[in-house]
C-alpha cells in the first residue's frame, strides 16, 4: 500500500492566522490546525518540520504555549532559502506541518528545583514554551532565572514579554547584548557573564541552554564552575535535518540522531561529542 | 513452517522464475550489462550471467567469461538490492496551489511486487539491517514497508567470494540463515548442474509446491555444505571486529583521518554502492506555472558538503571528518543506533572506491599505534604507520 496522505513524511496544511515581526530578520507565525477542532499537542522543546509550498521544509522549534494547543506558534529567523521566503508569508497563507518531533525540556524532573534558562539569539524561541509552562505552574518550581544574550538591543526577541516577565517579580530576567547601541544602558557582554549575576542555588538547579554551540559550551563551563551538576544541564542541539524522524541520517552527531534522540539532550549523554570539531 | 530441502534441476529453476511471474512478481536478478553484473528485470535463466566470473580488488572490477556453467559464479556487483526496496529517487508527495494555500494530491501508486533472484547472504543481511532503519523505529517509512512486505527473496549461497569480500568476518555469510523465502545452493559438477533448495517461509513452501523438484538426500545437503565451506576459505579480506566500536570512538582525534583524506576524493561512491547506507536528501520542484509542487527523496551521502549544512556552514567541512564519520557510523555507532554493525562485508566500498581505499585496511591501521609525523606522511599515505 502506498498512501498519498499518510506516513511520517507527508505534511498537513495549516493556515496562518497571525504574522508578527520580532526583529529585522525574525518573525513569528501563528498557525491553526487545518481540521476544525484539531488541537496540536506538543511538549515544550519539541520541533516541527514546516513546509513552504514548492520551496522546501525546515525544522523549527515550537515557541508557543503547550497549554493553548489550538494555536501553533513558531518564531523563525530568515536565514536560508526556505526561511527567507517564509518572511513574506501573510495571514491566510498556508504552511505544511509535520510533527511534533524530538525530545522535550525536563519539566517534570526539574520540579522543586531552581531553573536557570540560558539562551542566545533565536535560541530563546525553543525556550519560550518552557517559560510559559513554568509561569502556568509557578508553584512547582523554585527560583527561575532567564539569562538572555542578543547581538544588539535591536535583536532582542520577545521584548514586550521579557519586560512583562521581569515585572512579574517572581522571574529573574537578565539580558545582555554583544554590542550596545546609542541609548542602551543595559548589560554588554556574553550571556555567560550573567550567570554570576543571577540568584539561584547551583546545587539545586536545572539549567536549560539553547544557542550557538560555542555559547552553549561556555555556558556549561560557567554553570559547572558555580557548582551546577552536569546531570542537571540540558542542551538543545541543531543539525541539518530533512526528515525529522530518523530516516534521512543527516542530523547524526556521534551515535545520536538529533531529531529523535534530541534536540534536547542531558549534557552527560552527549558530553563525548559535544563541542568536538566536525563530529 | 517445516523447513524443506529439495533438489531443482535447470527446468525447475526456469519454472521457478515463471511461477513467480505468474504470481504477479517482477523477477529481478543479475544480468550482464556494460561489463558488470547489474540487477534488473530478468525473464528467463538465459538472462543470468552464466559462466561469468569477476575479479575484484581495491578500485578494480573486471568481468570475464570463465567458460564455466555456473549462473552464480560472480561476487557482489556494483548494485545492491537496495535500489528495489529503497529506490534512489522516489516521490514523497505532490501538492497543488489553491489560492493562498495548497492541498495534497492523492496519488494511488501500486507497489511493485519484486522477486529478488540470487540475493547473496551478505545482501540479505543488508536488507534486514535496512528493515531496522526504516521500520524498526517510532516512525515507519510506509513506502519501504509496503515494498518490503511484497518482496519474495530467492537467496543463493555464495560459492565464489571475490577479492574484496569479508562476509565471514561480519558474520553474514557465505551461507544464508534467515530472511529468505527460498535459498538455493548451486552445485556444478561434471555430470550435473543442480540447485539444492531450502524453504525459509510459507510463501517459499507454496511456490516450491508449484515447481518440479525432487527430494534431496543427505548427500546433496553435504555437497551444499561443502560449497559454502569452500567459500569460507576464499574470502579476499578480513576485518577484526573485536571492540571495533570502542576503537573507532577512541580514534576520533587520530591523525590517521588526515592520511585517509589525502587519498579520499569524497566522491561518495562507497555510500552509493553500500547496501546498508540509507541517508537521503529531498528536492522540491515546481511546475513552470508554479501551481504543482513535488517533493522528491533521493539517496544522499555523508561525503557531500551539503549533507551537514546549517546556517553558518557545514558541520563536517573536511574530507577527514567525513571519512571518519562514515567508517565510525558503519562499524561503530550503528551498534548503538540499530543493535548491529552497519557493515555486511560485501566489499563493494573497496572495489568501487576510485582511490582503492579499503575499509578493512583502515580499520586495521587504527588498531596499530600511530607513529609521530614523518616526511613519509606527505606521500600517498597508503603505507601502514
Amino acid at each position: 500500500m502506498s498512501c498519498g496522505s499518510c506516513g511520517p513524511l507527508i505534511p498537513k496544511p495549516f493556515t496562518i492566522t497571525k504574522v508578527g515581526k520580532e526583529t529585522s530578520d525574525t518573525f513569528t507565525l501563528t498557525l491553526a490546525p487545518g481540521e476544525p477542532n484539531g488541537g496540536f499537542a506538543f511538549a515544550p522543546g519539541q520541533f516541527n518540520m514546516l513546509y513552504l509550498f514548492g520551496l522546501g521544509e525546515v525544522p523549527i522549534s515550537i515557541s508557543g504555549d503547550a497549554a493553548e494547543n489550538e494555536r501553533l506558534v513558531h518564531t523563525i529567523r530568515a536565514v536560508g532559502s526556505v526561511t527567507g521566503p517564509m518572511k513574506a508569508l501573510k495571514k491566510g497563507d498556508m504552511l505544511g506541518v509535520r510533527g511534533p518531533y524530538g525530545s522535550a525540556w525536563p519539566v517534570e524532573e526539574m520540579k522543586g528545583s531552581d531553573v536557570v534558562i540560558m539562551c542566545g539569539g533565536v535560541g530563546l524561541a525553543p525556550l519560550r514554551s518552557v517559560i510559559y509552562h513554568i509561569i502556568r505552574n509557578r508553584e512547582k518550581y523554585g527560583r527561575v532565572a532567564l539569562l538572555y544574550g542578543a547581538r544588539t538591543p535591536d535583536d532582542i526577541l520577545y521584548r514586550k514579554e521579557l519586560e512583562k516577565w521581569r515585572a512579574s517579580l517572581d522571574l529573574e530576567v537578565l539580558v545582555t547584548v554583544d554590542r550596545g547601541l546609542a541609548g542602551w544602558k543595559g548589560n554588554v557582554g556574553l550571556v555567560t557573564t550573567l550567570v554570576r549575576k543571577a540568584t539561584f542555588d547551583p546545587h539545586h538547579t536545572h539549567a536549560l541552554v539553547c544557542g550557538p554551540e560555542v555559547m552553549m559550551r561556555f555556558s556549561v563551563m560557567e554553570l559547572a564552575k558555580l557548582g551546577v551538576s552536569h546531570d542537571n544541564m540540558w542542551l538543545s542541539m541543531e543539525r541539518n535535518m530533512k526528515c525529522g524522524v530518523g530516516l534521512c541520517g543527516r542530523c547524526q552527531m556521534g551515535p545520536f540522531f538529533v531529531c529523535k534522540d534530541g534536540p534536547v539532550f542531558r549534557y552527560p549523554v552527549i558530553k563525548d561529542v559535544f563541542g568536538k570539531r566536525e563530529v | 513452517m517445516d523447513e524443506k530441502l529439495a533438489l531443482l534441476r535447470l527446468e525447475g529453476f526456469q519454472k521457478l522464475l515463471s511461477t513467480l511471474r505468474d504470481n504477479g512478481y517482477v523477477t529481478a536478478g543479475p544480468t550482464v550489462r556494460d561489463g558488470v553484473v547489474v540487477y534488473d528485470e530478468i525473464n528467463s535463466v538465459s538472462d543470468l550471467p552464466q559462466g561469468f566470473r569477476d575479479e575484484q580488488a581495491p578500485g578494480r572490477y573486471r568481468l570475464s567469461k570463465n567458460g564455466g556453467s555456473a549462473f552464480f559464479g560472480y561476487a557482489a556487483s556494483p548494485q545492491s538490492w537496495k535500489k528495489f526496496l529503497y529506490p534512489s529517487l522516489s516521490k514523497v508527495f505532490s501538492a497543488r496551489r489553491e489560492g493562498a494555500g495548497f492541498s495534497l494530491i492523492h496519488e494511488h501508486n501500486e507497489t511493485v511486487k519484486y522477486a529478488l533472484i540470487g540475493a547473496r547472504p551478505c545482501e540479505i543481511a543488508a536488507i534486514l539491517i535496512q528493515d531496522k532503519v526504516f521500520t524498526g523505529g517510532a516512525h515507519v517509512d510506509d513506502a519501504y514497508k509496503a515494498r518490503r512486505e511484497n518482496v519474495f527473496i530467492v537467496a543463493v549461497n555464495c560459492a565464489e567470494p571475490g577479492g574484496t569480500c569479508f562476509c565471514a568476518s561480519m558474520g553474514t555469510g557465505p551461507s544464508v540463515t534467515a530472511g529468505f523465502d527460498l535459498a538455493l545452493t548451486e552445485i556444478v559438477e561434471d555430470d550435473r548442474h543442480v540447485f539444492l533448495v531450502k524453504t525459509g517461509s510459507e510463501k517459499g513452501v507454496s511456490v516450491l509446491a508449484h515447481i518440479p523438484h525432487e527430494n534431496a538426500d543427505d548427500g546433496f545437503a553435504k555437497k551444499a555444505d561443502d560449497v559454502t565451506k569452500a567459500a569460507l576459505s576464499k574470502m579476499g579480506r578480513k576485518l577484526d571486529t573485536g571492540g571495533i566500536k570502542e576503537l573507532l570512538y577512541g580514534a576520533r582525534d587520530s591523525r590517521h583521518w588526515e592520511k585517509v583524506a589525502r587519498r579520499c576524493l569524497a566522491c561518495a561512491n562507497c555510500t552509493m554502492v553500500c547496501p546498508t547506507c540509507f541517508c537521503s536528501s529531498v528536492e522540491d520542484v515546481t511546475s513552470l506555472t508554479g501551481d504543482i509542487a513535488e517533493r522528491w527523496r533521493k539517496w544522499d551521502s555523508c561525503f557531500t558538503t551539503d549533507f551537514t549544512y546549517i546556517h553558518g556552514g557545514s558541520v563536517r567541512q573536511t574530507t577527514a571528518s567525513r571519512y571518519r564519520h562514515w567508517i565510525t557510523h558503519k562499524l561503530g555507532s550503528w551498534h548503538d543506533q540499530f543493535g548491529s554493525s552497519g557493515c555486511v562485508g560485501c566489499g563493494r566500498c573497496i572495489t568501487w572506491c576510485p582511490a582503492g581505499i579499503d575499509i578493512t585496511e583502515e580499520a586495521a591501521v587504527l588498531r596499530a599505534p600511530v607513529e609521530p609525523s614523518t616526511a613519509e606522511d606527505q606521500g600517498r599515505g597508503h603505507e601502514k604507520p
